[in-house]
């Protein structure tokens, strides 16, 4: 009987160590846009604004994916070191223009109204950016990757049905394809922008 | 030669109403338009003239619309409404004939019975009392847009003077309104009414443009801040823009393929 209690015991402890919960993609949403609404309207810096902001962007948006995503038809002949050297410069690049757009805005409400799940992989969480004197209301929708139900992460923002990730993915092969489908050009680019 | 130059400016004109991004071969680039979830291209013919145009239209943009903008912006809060409302309004007798074209009966009911109640009721349109008795706004349609759902394919990708981003079947949907397809245009450009003039037209067209601007000068400025080639994004934002206002479809669901996801997964 001892035995029993204990080898239950054992069982359980195993079982809810194991079991995580996953998350709402909803509540994804919810959390980091109150995470960075009080960042936003905080009274730090703007250089501290900008690390948290990071910080938020860099646990909830697969950076990497969307990286892979913007380099469409390009990725598949990038060599292993050119690959590496693209993934730095990409999350540097998308880190410093997600923070410069974001820090401009003082207290954005979004509200979470619905979601849709696509497949196993994809839920699209629809919000609303509310209207302000200066801007009418707007619509954002986000593309949720949820192939580890227990870390959901950001693949896309569709502003008013205009997605984010393609805009990237054309404007990447405008500038290769501008240049004889040269990738040092991109990286050359994004180096120039970095520094700018 | 003045009537040529009022259709280059009408068509110049009538393009910005369809913006809802701002703007922009020889190369011949091939753009992804995902068109009812298959892909398709559309080629930017003349990119480096193109791309000469769009410098040009940057420099005009911030030498004059960008203030004008920007000083519309501090008119108070009720005049730019009631602006935005009447320009709305007067979108109606160009949205109405396209509704019924594309099919859209009750679309067409609706924006009638809008146009209606808001320019008697609304004073001009200055007062949106339609939606006050529950009559929505709906989306707004062109002549380029019912030709995409009549089928007829983009053609190339091209920037006009002025205005910006268009393709071919765009600029022969506003070639429509000037022969005929606009109302407003008839009543004042067109013939002779007594009431209205050309000048009205005009500065409906060019409020119309500056009222765009303003509600968008954040967004447009963030776009330029953080893009690499801003000719490119400008470029897909306005393709995916009409695609998605062609297929009359709000949900970002609808509109996009994980085609091209998969490939990273």
């Amino acid at each position: 009987m001892r035995f029993f209690k204990v080898s239950l015991v054992v069982f359980l402890s195993f079982l809810l160590n194991n079991v995580s919960i996953a998350k709402n993609p909803s509540d994804l949403i919810n959390d980091i846009v109150n995470e960075a609404a009080s960042v936003l309207k905080s009274s730090d810096p703007v250089e501290s604004k900008i690390i948290k902001l990071n910080d938020i962007a860099e646990r909830s948006v697969d950076i990497d994916g969307i990286g892979m995503y913007a380099l469409g038809k390009h990725k598949k002949t990038m060599s292993d070191e050119q690959k590496t050297k693209y993934k730095k410069l990409f999350k540097s690049y998308f880190l410093k223009s997600f923070s410069s757009r974001l820090v401009d805005y003082t207290d954005p409400k979004i509200n979470v109204v619905s979601q849709k799940i696509i497949n196993k992989k994809y839920t699209i969480v629809n919000s609303i950016l509310e209207a302000t004197s200066k801007r009418p209301e707007v619509k954002i929708d986000w593309r949720i990757y949820t192939k580890n139900p227990d870390k959901p992460l950001i693949r896309d923002l569709i502003v008013e049905g205009l997605s984010l990730a393609r805009t990237q993915k054309e404007e990447f092969n405008s500038v290769i394809q501008n240049n004889d489908g040269d990738l040092n050009a991109l990286f050359k680019n994004l180096e120039e922008f970095l520094i700018k | 030669m003045k009537k040529l130059f009022s259709i280059v400016i009408l068509i110049l004109f009538s393009q910005f109403q369809m913006l809802n991004a701002v703007a922009g071969s020889d190369g011949e680039t091939e753009i992804s338009s995902n068109k009812n979830n298959n892909q398709s291209e559309v080629k930017d013919c003349f990119e480096t003239i193109n791309r000469g145009v769009f410098a040009f239209n940057q420099g005009l943009d911030k030498a004059v619309f960008k203030p004008l903008a920007k000083g519309y912006r501090k008119l108070p809060q009720p005049v730019r409404s009631g602006t935005s409302n009447v320009i709305s309004n007067l979108g109606n007798v160009v949205t109405i004939p396209n509704n019924i074209l594309q099919g859209q009966v009750k679309d067409a009911s609706m924006n009638s019975l809008r146009l209606i109640i808001n320019s008697t009721l609304g004073i001009v349109g200055i007062f949106d009392v339609a939606s006050y008795y529950g009559i929505e706004k709906r989306d707004k349609e062109d002549y380029g847009q019912t030709l995409g759902t009549w089928g007829v394919g983009e053609g190339c990708y091209f920037v006009l003077p002025v205005i910006g981003p268009s393709t071919v079947r765009d600029s022969i949907g506003s070639l429509v309104n000037v022969m005929g397809g606009d109302a407003w245009y008839n009543v004042t450009v067109a013939n002779d009414t007594q009431y209205f003039n050309e000048a009205d037209y005009y500065l409906s067209r060019v409020t119309s443009g500056v009222d765009f601007r303003a509600k968008n000068l954040e967004s447009f400025d963030s776009l330029e801040k953080t893009s690499i080639d801003l000719y490119a994004s400008i470029r897909s934002l306005y393709l995916q823009d009409r695609q998605r206002k062609i297929q009359n479809i709000d949900q970002a669901t609808e509109t996009m393929s994980d085609d091209d996801w998969e490939e990273i997964d």
